[in-house]
């Protein structure tokens, strides 16, 4: 039988190119093995992710969403990744007053050095994404 | 799935190709299905699979499909974009497409390799790729920035490695500013005593070049100096550089030492590691570059208690100023070569060995400075007590090869070690030494012939990781004796006693790597080390466009790799330097002014400065000189009007919604 990960929890991961894809691209080429349920999407910065990504993301049908930027301090422009914390504590307030479990936004520091870490993060996010449960909340209608 | 045809002028007509790479995606991921997967979306008028989409035939059949199919917008699925996007956006730009019409799906790093599930991986190279469709539907033709090459170049760091690329571009006729935090140049370099394998005299190999850069027209040296900010981008960076107050006019000083014959004031010397003392004002060294003193404010009778003045009373040149100020410097420059070096590591951690509790146990470095003729002991290897050791045990992978401190080999202490042994025999024949091991790693040109030399000379080699050094004075009689204790490989136990212990420690990264890599916008590997921008292909260059790495800030290496490594960035930096120009990625933001509601939110946060308002249109406006494409300020817009380059909102939230095609088709 087809193993569909549409079945599974379907996460959409905002990365920023400088770390987090560099961590994750690293993953890659050291063969680190993780769940297939996230699907990347590359940002120049972690400060880019606007909170409609988040919205949008949730609003289409992925059941969760991943941030991850350079560590605090490591960012490429200086303070974007402070702009991105930020901006994800609002939209997880936002999230509960939409009474939607915050859980749903996941976030993590990840650096273009730490691969392993990468593999860890996707799987955590996948496990705990999955412990709340499929996003019925739009009915997936896009 | 799409809907918003108005907004795109010329019909997409797209060509989706993906890659087999050999069986690294194939493998896993069913390329055939993806491609027939592609095939079917919309605006798609191609799709195909290909053993290896890189190669010309690769090439070739995307460039046939555009000029046949007329296809304006290209869609790769294969490696990651680090990797081949170059590639790819040339391939377009050569069949009069705009490079930026192109997107790349990741469904090797990201896909192929991280999973055996090759349903899942299937699936998910689906959702990449349709993601990718969907962005490049909205991709628009942008200009690539043609930037000019500044001619001058930072290199930060006066060790060999600095040294090197210095003279290498200042020999090609350009101007080269070479900043060292200490007063001399020389680095580790001129600390060690000889070189293995060729045994080479290093002061003897190195000073030369100082003095080459100490003469060089095209080389400005700002030795105990420190760059303070760098800003800009390739071919035009910024920087400012804080000269630290010597104390000693430099015009008028003329080099002749009296002052430090005089200063009545000693502390350690930091070039002989400790174990000798210079005065408060200092050469650092008989060969220092530049050959004049500084003074050391934290030692200084004059700057501690307001007294003395000796240095200023018998300087005839008049050359001593107590009132001098450091001094802020800022230069322009194209590149930067950043060759800031590593710290040993310090062994008093490993508490078992006995470093800084027990006489006699030392560095390698401590050794260097002992057994070189210029050194705190003429050259003689002495105990504390002053008698020659009869036994000296030399300790291997100290901090390396270890996980509880480095987990990589530092390279060089294998041969430095065996040389130490080699030396030890030359300076005193009847003294026996041992040279405990993990591995020998000789790998370098006629390093395993050094190695077999060694062996000849009755050096004792024991494969085994000591587990202790102790001073056992009772069992064994003489008190003075250190005793090694190791185990040997069938387990049984072993004391080696010794008069001596050298201990041969790691190379790590400078203490303040992480914020000199801030600063210079490079970051580090797992190992602390600057991150190239390619382990293989790759080695000097970073990420962050027109700073180079060179020397052991980016991973231990011997004297050999630090000169090709560093004479290799200097070839790169002066490829630019001729080329006169470069292309940078079209990353910027531009605000529409329409929109703008002049609130002033986006000024606030753009970390370069680049934003400013129009007082009169009650606008704001993007300098593009100035921007760098972190786009922060996009995402804050609160009326949309700004938009980021290539990385607009539209293309984002396509891309959102085109990972998800495949599950809603399948579902």
């Amino acid at each position: 039988m087809r193993q569909k990960i549409g079945d599974q929890p379907r996460i959409v991961g905002f990365l920023c190119k400088w770390c987090s894809y560099a961590g994750a691209d690293l993953a890659g080429t050291s063969r680190k093995k993780y769940p297939s349920n996230l699907t990347v999407l590359k940002v120049p910065c972690s400060g880019r992710i606007d909170p409609l990504f988040v919205l949008k993301g949730l609003r289409l049908g992925f059941d969760g969403v991943l941030v991850s930027g350079c560590h605090p301090g490591d960012c490429h422009y200086q303070t974007g990744n402070y702009r991105a914390r930020r901006r994800i504590v609002i939209t997880k307030k936002f999230l509960e007053y939409l009474g939607i479990p915050e859980e749903r936004i996941q976030a993590s520091w990840v650096s273009a050095a730490e691969g392993t870490k990468f593999a860890r993060v996707v799987a955590d996010v996948v496990e705990n994404v999955r412990a709340i449960g499929p996003n019925n909340l739009f009915n997936n209608e896009g | 799935m799409i809907n918003q045809m108005a907004e795109v002028l010329v019909e997409p007509r797209i060509g989706v190709y993906v890659c087999h790479c050999g069986s690294n995606i194939a493998g896993t991921v069913d390329v055939e299905e993806v491609s027939r997967f592609a095939g079917e979306l919309e605006s798609v008028k191609v799709a195909r699979d290909y053993k290896f989409m890189c190669s010309e035939p690769g090439q070739n059949m995307i460039k046939d499909d555009i000029r046949e199919l007329g296809l304006n917008r290209v869609v790769v699925a294969s490696c990651s974009p680090t990797l081949h996007e170059p590639t790819f956006r040339r391939v377009c730009q050569e069949s009069g497409i705009n490079p930026y019409l192109f997107q790349m799906a990741n469904i090797r790093e990201q896909c192929s390799w991280v999973t055996e599930d090759h349903d899942g991986a299937t699936v998910k190279a689906k959702a990449l790729v349709g993601a990718a469709v969907n962005r490049v539907y909205y991709h628009e033709p942008l200009d690539v920035r043609q930037v000019s090459i500044n001619p001058n170049t930072l290199v930060v760091g006066g060790g060999i490695a600095g040294i090197q690329a210095a003279l290498e571009i200042a020999d090609a006729g350009h101007k080269v500013y070479l900043v060292e935090r200490t007063p001399s140049i020389g680095g580790h370099m001129a600390q060690l005593d000889k070189t293995f394998p060729t045994l080479d005299c290093s002061a003897c190999i190195l000073t030369p070049k100082m003095t080459l850069v100490s003469r060089h027209p095209n080389i400005e040296l700002l030795t105990y100096s420190e760059v303070e900010d760098v800003s800009g981008y390739i071919g035009s960076f910024k920087v400012k550089i804080r000269k630290k107050a010597r104390y000693v006019d430099m015009d008028k000083c003329t080099g002749c030492g009296l002052c430090q014959e005089k200063c009545p004031w000693k502390a350690p010397s930091e070039f002989e590691v400790g174990l000798g003392k210079r005065k408060a004002i200092y050469i650092p060294f008989a060969q220092a570059v530049p050959n004049k003193p500084v003074i050391d404010a934290e030692h200084c009778a004059y700057f501690l208690k307001g007294t003395c003045r000796a240095c200023e009373k018998f300087c005839e040149a008049k050359a001593i100023d107590f009132d001098q100020k450091d001094e802020v410097v800022e230069v322009d420059v194209g590149n930067v070569i950043l060759a800031t070096g590593y710290d040993l590591f310090k062994p008093s951690g490993i508490y078992e060995y006995g470093y800084g509790k027990l006489d006699n146990v030392i560095t390698s470095l401590e050794f260097e400075r002992l057994v070189n003729s210029a050194g705190p002991t003429q050259g003689e290897i002495l105990l504390k007590n002053g008698s020659h050791p009869k036994s000296i045990a030399i300790i291997h992978c100290a901090g390396s090869r270890d996980k509880d401190y480095h987990e990589y080999c530092s390279r060089v202490c294998c041969m430095y070690s065996m040389k130490f042994s080699h030396l030890i025999r030359e300076h005193m024949a009847q003294t026996k030494s041992y040279e405990f091991y993990v591995d020998i790693r000789s790998f370098g040109k006629g390093y395993e012939e050094f190695y077999n030399r060694v062996v000849d000379e009755q050096t004792v080699f024991i494969k085994a990781r000591p587990s202790k050094v102790t001073q056992d004075a009772g069992k064994l009689g003489d008190e003075s004796k250190l005793v090694v204790h190791y185990a040997s490989s069938d387990g049984t136990k072993h004391q080696q006693p010794v008069d001596m212990v050298v201990i041969s420690t790691a190379l790590e990264p400078q203490k303040d790597a992480d914020a000199v890599g801030r600063l210079f916008g490079v970051s580090r590997s797992a190992d602390g080390f600057f991150r190239e921008r390619h382990p293989k292909m790759d080695p000097m260059a970073t990420m962050n466009e027109g700073i180079f790495i060179v020397g052991c800030c980016q991973g231990p290496k011997d004297i050999p790799d630090t000169i090709a490594q560093a004479s290799g960035a200097a070839g790169r930096v002066l490829a630019m330097i001729s080329k006169g120009e470069v292309e940078i990625e079209a990353t910027t933001s531009v605000i529409d002014e329409a929109r703008c509601a002049g609130c002033r939110v986006c000024e606030g946060l753009c970390p370069f400065g680049a934003i400013s308002f129009d007082a009169e249109k009650k606008v704001s406006r993007i300098n593009e000189a100035l921007c760098k494409g972190c786009r922060v300020c996009v995402a804050a817009c609160p009326s949309a009007a700004i938009s980021g380059k290539h990385f607009t909102t539209k293309q984002i939230m396509a891309e959102i919604k085109g990972m998800l095609i495949e599950s809603k088709r399948g579902s």
